[in-house]
This record gives structure tokens, sequence and C-alpha cells, in this order.
């Protein structure tokens, strides 16, 4: 009986689950704001708690307006949005024209060395609603502590890396690869998501 | 009127301790001309080895060799008297600290505040052991009385006046505090408490005491008004702590450096008062270093004050040695404590934003974090600002057409084979007023990496890339 027990909640944690059955009915993820992209994922939504990785092939390929819905209703509804370390200038027109509200928008500089302790802190931190961050040298080590972290703080953590990157392995709870097919119609393929098995068809994001 | 005393008989030594990480090692406060040198108080383990105050210097090293010695400050006893008015104003508004080595403090209508007086007197010594000073305490219903009875006794408390008449009646002549000599010459004229004083015709008192020995009396025994200046709280904090020895690395700065912050709190706490902005002093041979630490919103939280100075203080670098440190803080604006909904669900070890900005802020630099706004301004590079600290409200931009999320920090050429005009083209003309004028044309053009870029050519011309930002 107890052997059970155990296997109920192991699959109430989703560490493990029943191949070939539909994804457990847990959908309490943060909707995307994609209808296509909820439908994919087994949570319906963005992971809650937990690190998402987006693998990109370069900079500027649609993984802001990927995150923007989201990012966008978080920020109406008054809670920090915090950038870690961004690339480029986060320009504010186009972020105020695309929904979000400047008063939570919170763009944190940091050198390097720091950007992965700063995002950490603020994804540790419970303050944020969602943290965005760009760790460019990060290690397995340095991502689990930020999936941890982002368990932690109860909050969305994204972390835009490099493609290049796809192939080891992550302790992030859901991978997005962004895979160019030509003519500007790429695609964000599933690599990894917690609570079932990758879905095969990838998400086609509208043409911007 | 009910009137505490907290009698602080060794104020100096204490003020010394408090900032030793030891304070148990033996330790010796020396005064005095060089030819002189004395001691002016020792502690526990020193007077264990028969150290005494008032002992010849050279003596006391025979005694105990590894005495430490600090120079006594005579200065410094005042000081920490006021800094301990400024604690006990958070107890009662009338606070007199007139008398050397002790603070008395009216306390009955402290009673509907804060409970009964064991209470009271529980958190008064509560306090005082955490702040590091060995104390005494009494109360009676006049101020001159309860420092007489602190004197006595630990503890001794009295609220009726009869009881408290009855009391004084027995207290011996040489320890009713009395003006001048005259304890001891009652003393010796065979007059032992003060009930044999008080039956003397009062006339011949004054003949040969002077008047003040009949006030004196008429005051402790509250016959008359206690003419006590009060204590008023300065608007400012400046506090400063001389080291032992020349520190040259950031970790022997941090123990003082909490005592400090401890100390700026507390004075905080009192006023109801925040801090924004400090200075950190350090002060070398000849010369200073100043750290300045400032916050985006006054704050008055010890802990997170630590922090922050202490991540401005890692950051700097110590090129000569450090003999002191002083804490300087000029202004203290009203401290307006974060409101919380009660229901709202917080994490345990949550950190509201403000704390996480400003600790963010120590570690990256002052302008780290920040926000974003749109101007009115047409080109690219000027239609956004950065708002630094608690903006009210952010505009909205004029309605323009699309614009990518990403911009560079500056536009730079574009080199791909295969790029394909989207969209084009938008002209700007403008800036010719202020010098930094920009002719161009915006177009929307695809990588071959598929990145949609929003590059800019002269105008009239589709070539010579110049890339501005990313539709990301």
């Amino acid at each position: 009986m107890a052997a059970v027990v155990a296997l109920e909640s192991l699959l109430a944690a989703q560490t493990l689950w029943h191949a070939g059955r539909t994804a457990s009915l847990t959908t309490d993820g943060e909707p995307t704001g994609h209808v296509e992209l909820d439908a994919l994922l087994p949570q319906r939504g963005w992971p809650r708690g937990a690190l998402t990785e987006l693998l990109l092939p370069a900079d500027g390929v649609g993984e802001l307006s990927l995150l923007l819905p989201t990012l966008a209703r978080l920020s109406r509804r008054g809670a920090p949005i915090v950038l870690v370390a961004p690339p480029y200038l986060p320009y504010a027109p186009a972020w105020q024209a695309a929904g979000v509200d400047l008063m939570q928008l919170e763009v944190v500089e940091a050198p390097p060395r720091d950007a992965l302790w700063a995002f950490e802190q603020c994804l540790r931190s419970g303050a944020c609603a969602a943290v965005v961050g760009w760790p460019l040298q990060a290690d397995a080590a340095a991502l689990r502590r930020l999936q941890v972290a982002a368990g932690s703080g109860a909050c969305l953590g994204f972390a835009l890396r490099d493609r290049a990157q796809a192939d080891n392995p992550s302790p992030a709870a859901l991978r997005l690869e962004y895979r160019d097919g030509g003519a500007g119609a790429g695609a964000w393929r599933v690599r990894k998501c917690r609570g079932g098995p990758s879905p095969a068809q990838p998400f086609v994001p509208a043409l911007r | 009127m009910l009137w505490a005393c907290i009698w602080l008989p060794q104020l100096a030594l204490d003020a010394v301790l408090r900032r030793l990480p030891d304070p148990a090692a033996p330790l010796a406060l020396v005064g005095g001309p060089a030819q002189l040198r004395v001691l002016h108080a020792v502690n526990e383990a020193a007077a264990a080895a028969g150290l005494r105050a008032g002992m010849r210097l050279a003596a006391a090293q025979a005694l105990l060799p590894d005495v430490a010695m600090v120079e006594h400050d005579p200065g410094a006893e005042q000081r920490w008297q006021r800094f301990l008015a400024a604690w006990a104003y958070r107890h009662s508004s009338l606070v007199g600290a007139e008398w050397p080595g002790c603070l008395v403090l009216e306390v009955r209508a402290s009673f509907g505040l804060i409970g009964p007086w064991p209470r009271i007197e529980a958190r008064l010594r509560g306090e005082l052991a955490a702040l590091g000073f060995s104390h005494r305490i009494a109360m009676a219903p006049t101020p001159r009385a309860a420092r007489v009875l602190a004197g006595l006794r630990d503890g001794l408390a009295v609220e009726q006046p009869a009881a408290m008449q009855a009391l004084l009646d027995r207290v011996p002549v040489r320890r009713a505090l009395l003006p001048d000599d005259a304890g001891e010459r009652l003393h010796r004229m065979g007059l032992h408490d003060l009930q044999g004083v008080r039956a003397l015709p009062p006339d011949s008192l004054r003949r040969r005491f002077g008047l003040s020995l009949l006030e004196h009396l008429a005051q402790l025994y509250g016959e008359a008004d206690d003419p006590l200046t009060y204590y008023v709280p300065p608007d400012h904090f400046d506090s400063r702590i001389e080291l032992e020895c020349e520190v040259e690395s950031h970790t022997a700065l941090l123990f003082p450096l909490r005592r400090m912050i401890g100390d700026l709190c507390t004075c905080l706490s009192i006023r109801d008062g925040g801090v924004q902005r400090f200075v950190l002093r350090l002060e070398h041979e000849e010369a200073h270093t100043d750290v300045e630490v400032g916050l985006l919103a006054a704050e008055r939280e010890p802990a997170l004050l630590f922090e922050l100075a202490r991540g401005r203080l890692e950051r700097v670098q110590l090129d000569r040695p450090v003999l002191a440190m002083r804490l300087l803080a000029r202004e203290l604006p009203p401290f307006v404590p974060a409101t919380r909904d009660l229901f709202d669900a917080r994490l345990q070890q949550a950190l509201p934003w403000p704390h996480l900005r400003e600790r963010l802020r120590a570690r990256l630099g002052d302008a780290a974090v920040h926000r974003i706004a749109p101007t009115g301004d047409p080109r690219p590079e000027r239609a956004w600002q950065r708002v630094d600290g608690d903006a009210l409200r952010i505009a909205q931009a004029p309605p323009r057409p699309p614009r990518p999320l990403w911009l560079l920090h500056r536009p730079m050429p574009l080199c791909d084979r295969h790029l394909v005009v989207v969209s084009g083209p938008e002209r700007l003309e403008s800036g010719w007023w202020d010098g930094a004028e920009a002719r161009r044309d915006y177009y929307v053009l695809e990588t071959s990496q598929g990145q949609r870029a929003w590059a800019f050519a002269p105008p009239g011309e589709q070539g010579g890339w110049m890339l501005h930002g990313w539709f990301a």
C-alpha cells in the first residue's frame, strides 16, 4: 500500500509520468498569450516558479515577441518585470506600444561577471513577477542555481542563450529552440518540458 | 509624575568595551598628564587581577603586563550620555541628561503606552544590555530621589510620595548626593540619615551649609519643583569610532561598521525618521576617504543598511591604513514604511522590490537599476530616456510607425548579402536645431538568419545600411 502512495505522489510531483499517455492534466502554467503554444505545453503555459530557456541562433529572431504578451500582462498586474543585463537597449516606445506598463519594467545593467549574480538575486527575491536574463557564461551548475532560485522566489525566469548550448543538458523546466525555416518562417521547437513528453510539432509564430 | 533614573556606573569604559570584539579581555582606560599616567577605569578582568581606578600606570603594568590600554577621552562620556538620552527619548518625552553619569526620564506618561513599571523596567534593561551599557535603575516620584535610590540599590522603585519620604528618611547622608561636601560634613557632625538633617531648624542649616542644601532637600522630597533642562533630539547623526590599530582590510572594518549602523538605526527609530544618504568617512593619516551611500528611498532597517554600506565599502580600494571611521548623516527625512496587504500571500524569504533594488545598486553601482520612458523627440536615439528613482507616471509615446524592441547603443554597419526589404522607407529629417541633425531613410530588413532588422540608409539610397535596432 505504501508503495502505491509513493507512486502517486511521484506522479503528482510530475517527476514521473505515464509513457504514451497524454501529459498530466495540471494546467496551472502562466498563459503564454499564444494559443497554439499553450496547447503544445503540458502545463498549458510557462511553468511557474521555474526557469525557461530560449535557445536562439542570433539576437532579434522574435524572442521578445514570444515573451511580450506574458510580460505585458504581468506588468499591468503591477508586479515588477526585470531585464538583467540586456544585450541592447530596450526601446521604450516599442515596449510601450506592445502593452508593457513601463512603470513596472526595470532594467538592471551589470557587467558579465555580475550578471549571473544579479539574475539569481532577482529570481530568488520573490519581488519580481518575471525576470529575463542573458546568462552568457552559464554552465550547468549556474543554471541549476538559477532554476532553484526561480523555484524559491516563485517567479518566471527566462534565460535567453545561444543555440550552441542546445545539446548541453540543462536543468531548466522548459527549453524552446528557435529553428530557422528560411524566408522568415522560423519555428519554436520544444526541446524539453517538465511534466510530459516533448511535443513533436513546433510552434510557428504568426508573421511579425 | 514618576521618574526613573538610569545610573551608568562605567559609561566611559562601556563605550570602549562595546566596540571591541572581545570585551572580556583585561582592559584599562588611562588618563592624566604624560608624567603621571593613572588608570581612569578598569574592566572586570583587569579588576580581578588587582587593578583599580586611580592606580599609577607603572604599578598596573607590573601587576598585569598584558592589559590593553585605551586612552581616556574626557569628552566621550558626555557624548555617550547624549547618545543614551536619544535612546531614552523613545520611552519618554521628558528626558534629563544634565547630571553626569545618569539619565532621568518621566515614566508615568508611558504607562498607558508600554505598560506598568516592571514592564518598562524590563524593556529598559533589555535594550541597555543589547546596547552594551551596564546600568542601575530606580524609580521615585522626584528625579533627585530616583537618582539617590539608583545609587543605593539597583531596581528600587517607589510610587507613592509618602513611601518615598519614609525611604529617604533612612538614607545615609553620605549617600544622598548632597551638594558640595555637605554629606561628609553632616556625617562628621553625627547626623547619619536624612531624617536627622530634616529635623534641624532650616535657618541654622542655611547659615552653615548655604541655601543649596535646603533647595536640594526640598527638591529631593518633592516639596519644590526641580528645574530640569530636557533633552531635545538633534536633526542629524554623527558618530565616530577610533580603531584600535591601523586597519588595511575591509573585514576589520565590518564589526565597527555594524555597531555604527545599529546606532544610526536606534537614532532613526527614535526620531521616527529614515536615512536616504549618508557618508562613511575612513580617516587616514592626514587625509580621508569618503564612501557615499545613497538610497532611492528612505530606509531604517539595520540589516539592510549594513548590507548596503558593506557593499559600497567593499568596492573601495584601501591604499592607506584606516585609523578611524566616522558615519555622517546630515538629513534624516521622514520614513514611510511600505504598506502591505494583510492578506497578501508572501513568501518566507521574500524581499520587497525596493530592498532588492538597493542590494543590486550597492553591488553594481548607483546607476545600474533604472526604468525607461519614451520622449517626444522623433530621432530614435533620443526618443527614449532613462528614469532613475521613482517616477510618478510615464508619459505615452506619440503615435509612430512600428518601432523595434531592441535599439543598438549606436548604429553600426549591417553587412549581409541577402537582405530583403520588408517595408520602408520612413523618412526622418530632424534635429537641425541642436546640431545633431539626422537625415535618414529607415527600412525594415530581413537578414539571411531570419532576423528582422531596423536599418537606415542615406536619403534616397538603398545601400550602406546602418543597423539601428532589431524587431526581436
